[in-house]
């Protein structure tokens, strides 16, 4: 009855902060700081690098250890101290190398013309960097354009010994029209491959084990995402895939067991508290409420690289569908994935309005992509687009 | 070359999986009447990094280890802030550490003051801290001056922003939101509208015995309106300053149910015609209590305290102008209705009989603190 209006103006203010309070106890713990954060090895680079700040050599290994850092525990913080240290080098004549390393953090954060622009140029000073090749494929992949993105990953397998180029190259098969031959293939290469760095074996088993999933060979792909993730704690990839095909299967239990204690990555923190809600469990409740918040500071930083995450949080936690569906539509037109094009459709579908799935559809058909659990959501807004 | 290689690839399959909370701070300077307070919440994370938080090296920051670097904590933050007003640089002044728990982990809170003057007309804003650290950390800062509230975000590509504020001297902006802020308020109000309403009903007929006429000359009615709007718009202004100078409080549950009784009693009048040639003592009487009510509103915007007067002035020009805009309506309707035959009975009587009803909930739910009608 009583309209607050100019109150409402304040949504921005201190009303927004929350209550800040004087700890009665000295004692009292107000953060724990993450294991590797005192990372010894990183302490020391930097130690050095502040010794000697014109080192490139040297700052490219600090940069190279806080994008290591970022990926195993998967926390954006150490990305941005990366980009940090990577700026003024970047200034002043880049190497090629330092050019591939921004496009990677430019990557990470979505920023995809950016990366693709760096990695131009970086490909224009030294054409024959892997590793800038490599990054070039992988983010025409996410795009969806798989004809650049294989021939990226040919000129990798060819200049390069390794699994690397190889499950390049059999992944972008894999998304176009290829699945079953590619995913035979990789198989078999993994099945007899040698001693590979840790980092390329976990990558390889978790796309084999992707491929399994999408083929319907459930027992296959566990095995796999099982020996992904045995090769230790590099990355939250293998964990997140795993999760998604543990929920796919109302394993919730073996969720909750897998992901407990990933609070500091929104990606892993949703699917903990989607599979604790499924159980009842009472930290869904609090889990949710930071995802939330999480998700408010992220757009009032101008930081929309998440969307697909926040259009599955909304879909599936927030139930606001239609929401779901303005963020997963967004998120479309950045990226690509199997991923992508299924939250596009469960919200398509969920929200009643089947004409927004339909460019899915034009893509999945365009480009061959299968994938087992994408089928009955596809046959569902065909049928209702027909 | 192999090493690098496969480190590469680990980060080119990492998409899905990435983490999106970065490193923000939140800041935020208000105008709270008589300075500029300031507070900064800044990640713990981000300190430790910073100035270094973790004196026994535990990987666990206490109160204490906190307390104990306040002072490098506050000497850091506030050298990378600037904050002038109208081209001069305003003093920051640490006021002491608290503590906050955020959505990504907890945060050291930084009290602050800023000495730039009540009057100032624009604000420019500086902001570095931590870029130096991390390039993808952000300042979300926000800016609560008498005229509003702005938000802005500072990044390493942009550090710096400006606010125009309203100063004292600038009147009519800050007038002209206060008398939109009247007129909205008036309008949503529909208690106050309908026991208007209700007292106009009849202006165009007077009671003889048990049966109404029409009242011939337009003289008569428009004196009957006048009085009416007059005794209402000056019962009702009286007691909105009185309440907001404080020197009345009523409790407002009390309050508003008064006014639903008031437009229960004002209708019921139309029904029973107990005070038809002096509903201008009603529209006094309980004009008082609704003016009281109007001031509800008005103390829930929290007014700043210099311009408190010209915000009142605002408010009851703007409460003014919404009623005159719902008589300009109705009074041509009620002057036509009032020739028509069935006006006495369909509108008078059935009319204010709903309108009674209406109010008789109103009254039942203020009066018991319960909801009935959502609104």
């Amino acid at each position: 009855m009583r309209h607050l209006l100019l109150t409402a103006l304040l949504v921005f203010g201190p009303a927004a902060l929350g209550q800040a309070f004087v700890p009665a106890d000295d004692d009292q713990v107000l953060e724990v700081l993450p294991e590797r954060g005192g990372d010894a090895k990183l302490l020391a680079l930097r130690e050095q690098l502040r010794a000697a700040p014109d080192d490139r050599a040297l700052a490219i290994q600090v940069v190279e250890r806080y994008i290591a850092l970022g990926r195993a525990e998967a926390d954006p913080r150490y990305f941005g101290r990366a980009e940090a240290v990577l700026a003024p080098l970047a200034r002043s004549n880049p190497s090629a190398e330092i050019l591939t390393l921004r496009a990677v953090l430019a990557q990470n954060r979505h920023d995809f013309s950016t990366a693709l622009a760096d990695l131009r140029r970086a490909l224009a000073l030294r054409p024959r960097l892997t590793g800038a090749w490599l990054t070039q494929a992988a983010i025409h992949q996410v795009q969806g354009r798989y004809p650049e993105a294989l021939q990226s990953c040919l000129v990798v397998s060819r200049q390069a010994a390794g699994l690397a180029g190889r499950v390049c190259v059999e992944s972008v098969l894999a998304d176009s029209g290829q699945l079953e031959p590619a995913y035979r293939r990789l198989a078999e290469l993994l099945s007899i491959a040698g001693p590979e760095p840790a980092e390329e074996r976990q990558w390889a088993w978790t796309v084999l084990a992707e491929m399994a999933e999408r083929l319907g060979d459930a027992e296959a792909a566990e095995r796999y995402y099982r020996q992904a993730l045995a090769i230790g704690r590099l990355s939250a990839y293998p964990l997140a895939g795993f999760a998604d095909f543990l929920l796919d299967r109302q394993r919730y239990a073996e969720v909750v067991a897998l992901l407990t204690g990933e609070q500091r990555a929104d990606g892993l923190l949703f699917r903990l508290a989607l599979a604790e809600r499924r159980l009842g469990h009472s930290e869904a409740e609090e889990h949710q409420r930071t995802l939330a918040a999480r998700f408010a500071d992220s757009r009032r930083r101008g930081d929309t690289s998440h969307q697909g995450d926040e259009a599955r949080f909304e879909l599936q936690l927030n139930g606001d569908p239609k929401q779901a569906l303005t963020l997963a539509a967004a998120n479309w037109q950045v990226q690509r994935e199997p991923r992508d094009a299924r939250i596009l459709l469960e919200a398509a579908i969920a929200a009643g309005q089947f004409e927004a799935a339909r460019d899915v559809l034009a893509f999945l058909a365009g480009t061959g992509l299968e994938d087992a659990r994408l089928r009955g959501l596809v046959e569902r807004v065909a049928g209702r687009l027909a | 070359m192999r090493r690098w290689l496969g480190f590469l690839m680990l980060i080119v399959a990492s998409f899905s999986a990435s983490a999106h909370k970065a490193s923000d701070a939140y800041i935020s300077l208000t105008w709270n009447g008589e300075h500029w307070v300031g507070r900064w919440d800044m990640a713990l994370r981000d300190l430790q990094e910073a100035v270094g938080l973790d004196l026994d090296d535990d990987g666990r920051i206490t109160w204490r280890e906190l307390r104990e670097r306040g002072d490098a904590v506050t000497a850091h933050a506030l050298s990378r802030l600037d904050i002038s007003g109208d081209g001069r640089a305003c003093r920051l002044d640490g006021q002491g550490l608290r503590v906050d728990e955020h959505s990504d982990g907890g945060y050291a809170v930084l009290d602050f003051q800023a000495d730039c003057p009540a009057t100032v007309r624009q604000l420019e804003v500086d902001y570095r801290w931590f870029f130096e650290f991390d390039a993808r950390h952000r300042g979300l800062f926000s800016l609560v001056a008498a005229s509003g509230a702005r938000g802005t975000v500072f990044s390493p590509e942009q550090p710096t922003q400006r606010f125009e504020l309203v100063a004292d001297g600038g009147v009519w902006p800050v007038l002209a939101a206060y008398i939109r802020e009247g007129v909205i308020h008036i309008w949503a109000g529909y208690d106050h509208l309908l026991f208007l309403l209700s007292l106009l009903l009849p202006a165009a007929l007077a009671r003889e015995g048990r049966a109404w006429r029409c009242k011939s000359s337009l003289a008569e009615i428009g004196t009957d309106v006048l009085a009416v709007v007059t005794a209402f718009t000056l019962a009702h202004s009286l007691t909105l300053a009185l309440t907001i100078w404080q020197y009345l409080a009523l409790p407002s549950r009390w309050v508003e149910a008064a006014i639903a009784a008031s437009v229960a009693v004002a209708a019921l009048n139309n029904i029973y015609a107990w005070f038809t040639e002096r509903r201008v003592w009603l529209a006094f009487g309980f004009g008082l209590i609704h003016g009281m009510g109007i001031a509800g509103v008005l103390l829930d915007l929290a007014l700043p305290k210099s311009g408190q007067a010209l915000a009142l002035l605002g408010f009851n020009l703007g409460v003014e102008l919404g009623q005159l805009a719902m008589i300009a309506v109705a009074l041509p309707l009620i002057y036509w209705g009032s020739r028509q035959r069935y006006y006495p009975l369909w509108v008078l009587k059935y009319g204010s009989t709903g309108i009674v009803g209406l109010a008789l909930v109103w009254l039942a739910e203020r009066g018991l603190d319960v909801v009935i009608l959502s609104s």
